[in-house]
């Protein structure tokens, strides 16, 4: 039974209390990345290896295991950390473990093989922060995730948890929606909209009864910023939903969290259980004579409803279509009630600037967009991850520094932000800081945070035609404009990859983008033409290729596509065993051919030949 | 709450909340609509009521059905933006939809052919009778006939109306209020051979003659109105209700 803690006094009295006994204890801090990324690699295993070992070694009252929420770096999983000193072993295998715990945890020796080496360098960085992917960040909400037991209430109030909460309390609630104000706290979620002035929107409002939603409908593909902070720390989530309830008068909050996220949910349950236990949530918080609780609503995945009014509804039980604002939640959300809506981020942010002060939050960013922003790095980029940056840094430095550039010594081509409705910045474009305006004003968007690197193998009508495909299947269907828009700027991108597109086809295409821009209900219709528009701006000579000269640069679209064997083979007969098509012909030892009318154009024949032989033309 | 707007330069009076679109009527301005009827809650699917509003500064291209009217709000409901616009969403219309109603009204925008037209795109227009989504017929089930025998499945390019499971809605009562309100035509509502028919929905009632052998209503429908308004069971029997 855990103590119930009834007023900001008894909080510190409890906190000092916990860091008394996490020192007096003593205990080596082995933290063992187990987000969604680590667990795939086996980070369970390697926590069970460890416990084992430990048990082993007679060290358990020396060394603690903790399994925490994701450490961003997933390139290298699964990742080991040692504190104090923040040693990073990384690629652990559960194999490795008896050796590390010997060597490294018993004696203090380093094993090289465990250490990342940089590929740029060569270099080997003992340090977390030695190495350049962890050293050009600026980690607010995510540094937490390496030190905190995400099923550990005692761990996040030794770490500065619910002092947030607090202050706010002591401040009142009209000072704590000045702060928030003062911190210029844009909406993580992709709209970019002032957090306190939403706050301050359903505060004014006369009701019976507010709510407080979290949205955690994470739907663009390859983003999981919000996971990984709902999986390694959600009692900031939490507390800043608390914060945010207490200011405007909210007593109920609803996370809408995706139904595929299980270990999300389920760490949300558990800190939602310890939360109310020690009396963070229920009645009378900390003593202010105010209430709050928290339920979960899980997805059921329609990207749509991570558009603010289709959450609502979705919520009250039925379909996710968007409504036009105003009225805006704050004044009507769900059930008709007044109603704040932010993202996981957004609300993880608020307890730090409570905590620390307004001050401290602006001093990190650019002018208009103040603090960190999380990133999820992805795509032809050497160190895939989670990043955490200070807004403003160039997007250069983001890939480059942080992502080490593009492998295999590929050039670099363009980077997507914004997910699926955001936009392809090309090389020209990288030295552009990274805020809320910057992007948009280059046709892109920050949306939630998905960056998604592509180098020169990739076809910039063909990455179209992907986001198009997922934006018509995902429109809710309700306006002609989004529904059939996308749909026929979909047949007209894939025309043009098919070789079918001529001299009407781009004109039709920007035409079309007016009217679905302009003439859509939600956000989903108004910014679903990005992918075409940048695309269109930044790389239109690749369009033209594709419609003039029935060419695909890249070497993509297999309409506009042909293999052939070069003079570099040496008719090893490995090319035309593997073809699925039996299409290649040619005796041993002679220059094979391929029958281009039979040919699927599968590439199996060029990843399989040892001597670069085939090319595509 | 009345506020005041204007429509194009004229001063409006209209009540908080109300729909723009009706307002706009109200003051004698045209604006074309396929998915807009007073008796339901607007929902801003056709796209063809665009007008151009602002709203506290900003311009923008906004659907008026469901644009719910604030004070200061300045409406232009003709431009050459506007007209454009309309004319695109009536040609994207044209290329899902062969409905006669379609063709009407894309011909005043100048549109006679569609340049999204493909054979899968006249076949689907084929399958779906001309029905462009609009969803009128779901609401006025939901709404005015408490019913709720019709709904929308799937989302985005894959979405449309029918019944649950695509099958006969065994509570359908045959109002034909959904027909009455389509503005395509493309239920399909008949009456032969002292049967009622809703084609699009495959619910076939038979019609109830009271004891003057003259034909009423879906002895269905009847027996949901009577429940309803709490009549006598006999009653349509006896030759009641309007005068016939």
């Amino acid at each position: 039974m855990m103590a119930r803690i009834n007023s900001a006094k008894e909080l510190q009295a409890y906190r000092d209390e916990v860091v008394k006994k996490v020192k007096a204890a003593g205990k080596k801090e082995v933290a063992v990345c187990c987000g969604t990324g680590c667990q795939a690699y086996g980070a369970k295993d390697v926590v069970a290896a460890f416990q084992e070992e430990i048990k082993k070694q007679g060290l358990g009252d020396k060394v603690e295991i903790k399994p925490t929420g994701c450490h961003g770096f997933c390139e290298r999983g699964t990742l080991v950390l040692m504190h104090p000193e923040k040693q990073l072993y990384q690629r652990v295998q559960p194999e490795a473990v008896a050796e590390i715990v010997e060597k490294t945890i018993k004696n203090g020796e380093i094993i090289e093989e465990h250490l990342y080496d940089n590929p740029t360098t060569g270099e080997k960085h003992k340090l977390e922060s030695e190495i350049p992917f962890y050293a050009n960040q600026k980690r607010l909400i995510l540094s937490n995730n390496g030190e905190i037991d995400p099923t550990s209430i005692d761990d996040y109030i030794a770490h500065g948890g619910y002092l947030g909460l607090a202050k706010s309390i002591e401040m009142g609630a009209e000072k704590t929606i000045e702060e928030v104000k003062a911190a210029k706290l844009r909406g993580r979620g992709g709209g970019g909209f002032p957090a306190g002035i939403k706050w301050e929107m359903a505060a004014k409002q006369e009701a019976d009864q507010k709510y407080i939603i979290c949205n955690a409908d994470e739907g663009d593909p390859g983003a999981f910023m919000d996971r990984s902070i709902l999986e390694g720390n959600p009692l900031a989530v939490i507390e800043g939903m608390t914060i945010a309830a207490l200011a405007t008068g909210a007593d109920t909050a609803y996370v809408y969290v995706r139904y595929e996220y299980p270990l999300a949910i389920e760490r949300l349950n558990i800190a939602l259980g310890q939360a109310r236990e020690m009396g963070f949530l229920g009645e009378n918080i900390l003593g202010s004579g105010k209430n709050f609780d928290v339920k979960i609503n899980k997805g059921g995945g329609a990207f749509v409803c991570g558009e603010e009014t289709a959450l609502i509804r979705s919520i009250e039980g039925r379909t996710g279509i968007p409504k036009p604002k105003p009225p805006f939640p704050a004044e009507s959300g769900v059930f008709g009630k007044p109603t704040n809506i932010n993202n996981v981020e957004t609300y993880a942010n608020v307890p730090g600037i409570l905590r620390e002060g307004a001050k401290w939050f602006t001093s990190m960013g650019t002018e208009n967009s103040s603090g960190t922003k999380i990133f999820s790095l992805v795509g032809k980029v050497n160190n895939t991850g989670l990043v955490e940056v200070e807004m403003g840094m160039k997007l250069r430095d983001i890939v480059f520094d942080i992502g080490g550039g593009v492998p295999n010594g590929r050039k670099f081509k363009a980077v997507q932000t914004g997910g699926p409705s955001g936009g392809c910045l090309p090389e020209s474009k990288l030295d552009l800081k990274v805020d809320f305006d910057s992007l948009t004003s280059e046709g892109s968007m920050m949306g939630s945070g998905g960056m998604i690197v592509m180098d020169d193998q990739t076809c910039m009508v063909d990455v179209c035609k992907y986001f198009l495909g997922f934006l018509k299947f995902e429109s809710c269907g309700n306006c002609t404009t989004c529904r059939e828009g996308l749909r026929r700027l979909h047949e007209l991108v894939s025309q043009i990859c098919d070789g079918k597109g001529d001299e009407n086809t781009i004109p039709l295409i920007e035409e079309l983008c007016e009217t679905v821009q302009k003439g859509s209900l939600c956000a989903l219709g108004t910014t679903g033409v990005n992918p075409v528009l940048s695309t269109l701006k930044y790389f239109r000579d690749e369009y033209e290729a594709h419609i003039k000269d029935k060419k695909c640069p890249a070497g993509v679209c297999k309409e506009l596509i042909t293999y052939e064997v070069t003079d570099a083979c040496t008719g090893c007969l490995v090319c035309k065993k593997r073809c699925p098509e039996n299409c290649i012909s040619g005796e041993k030892k002679q220059k094979h051919v391929i029958d281009t009318d039979k040919c699927i154009k599968c590439g199996i024949c060029m990843d399989a030949c040892k001597f670069d032989a085939i090319r595509i033309y | 709450m009345t506020v005041e707007i204007t429509i194009n330069g004229v001063k409006a009076k209209a009540e908080k909340g109300e729909s723009l679109l009706e307002v706009i009527r109200k003051y004698g301005f045209d604006v074309p609509s396929l998915c807009h009827h007073h008796a339901v809650e607007p929902c801003g699917s056709c796209r063809v009521c665009l007008v151009s509003v602002t709203d506290n500064g900003r311009t923008k291209l906004a659907a008026s059905c469901n644009y719910k009217v604030r004070e200061g709000l300045d409406i232009t409901t003709d431009s050459e933006e506007i007209r454009r616009n309309r004319a695109m969403v009536l040609e994207l219309m044209l290329a899902e939809s062969n409905a006669p109603a379609i063709q009407k009204l894309a011909a005043e925008y100048g549109v006679t052919s569609s340049r999204f037209e493909t054979e899968e795109s006249k076949a689907l227009a084929a399958e779906r009778d001309g029905c462009i989504l609009c969803g009128l017929c779901v609401r006025v089930c939901e709404e005015v006939v408490e019913v709720a025998a019709l709904n929308f499945k799937g989302r985005g390019d894959k979405r449309d109306v029918g019944t649950p499971y695509q099958e006969t809605p065994q509570n359908c009562i045959a109002c034909g209020a959904c027909a009455y309100v389509c503005p395509t035509d493309c239920i399909g509502f008949v009456e032969e051979n002292g049967v009622r028919k809703l084609k699009k929905w495959n619910r076939e009632l038979p019609i109830l003659k009271d004891d003057a052998g003259r034909p009423v209503g879906p002895q269905f429908q009847l027996f949901y109105f009577t429940q309803k308004a709490g009549l006598p069971a006999d009653f349509y029997k006896k030759g009641g209700g309007p005068a016939r």
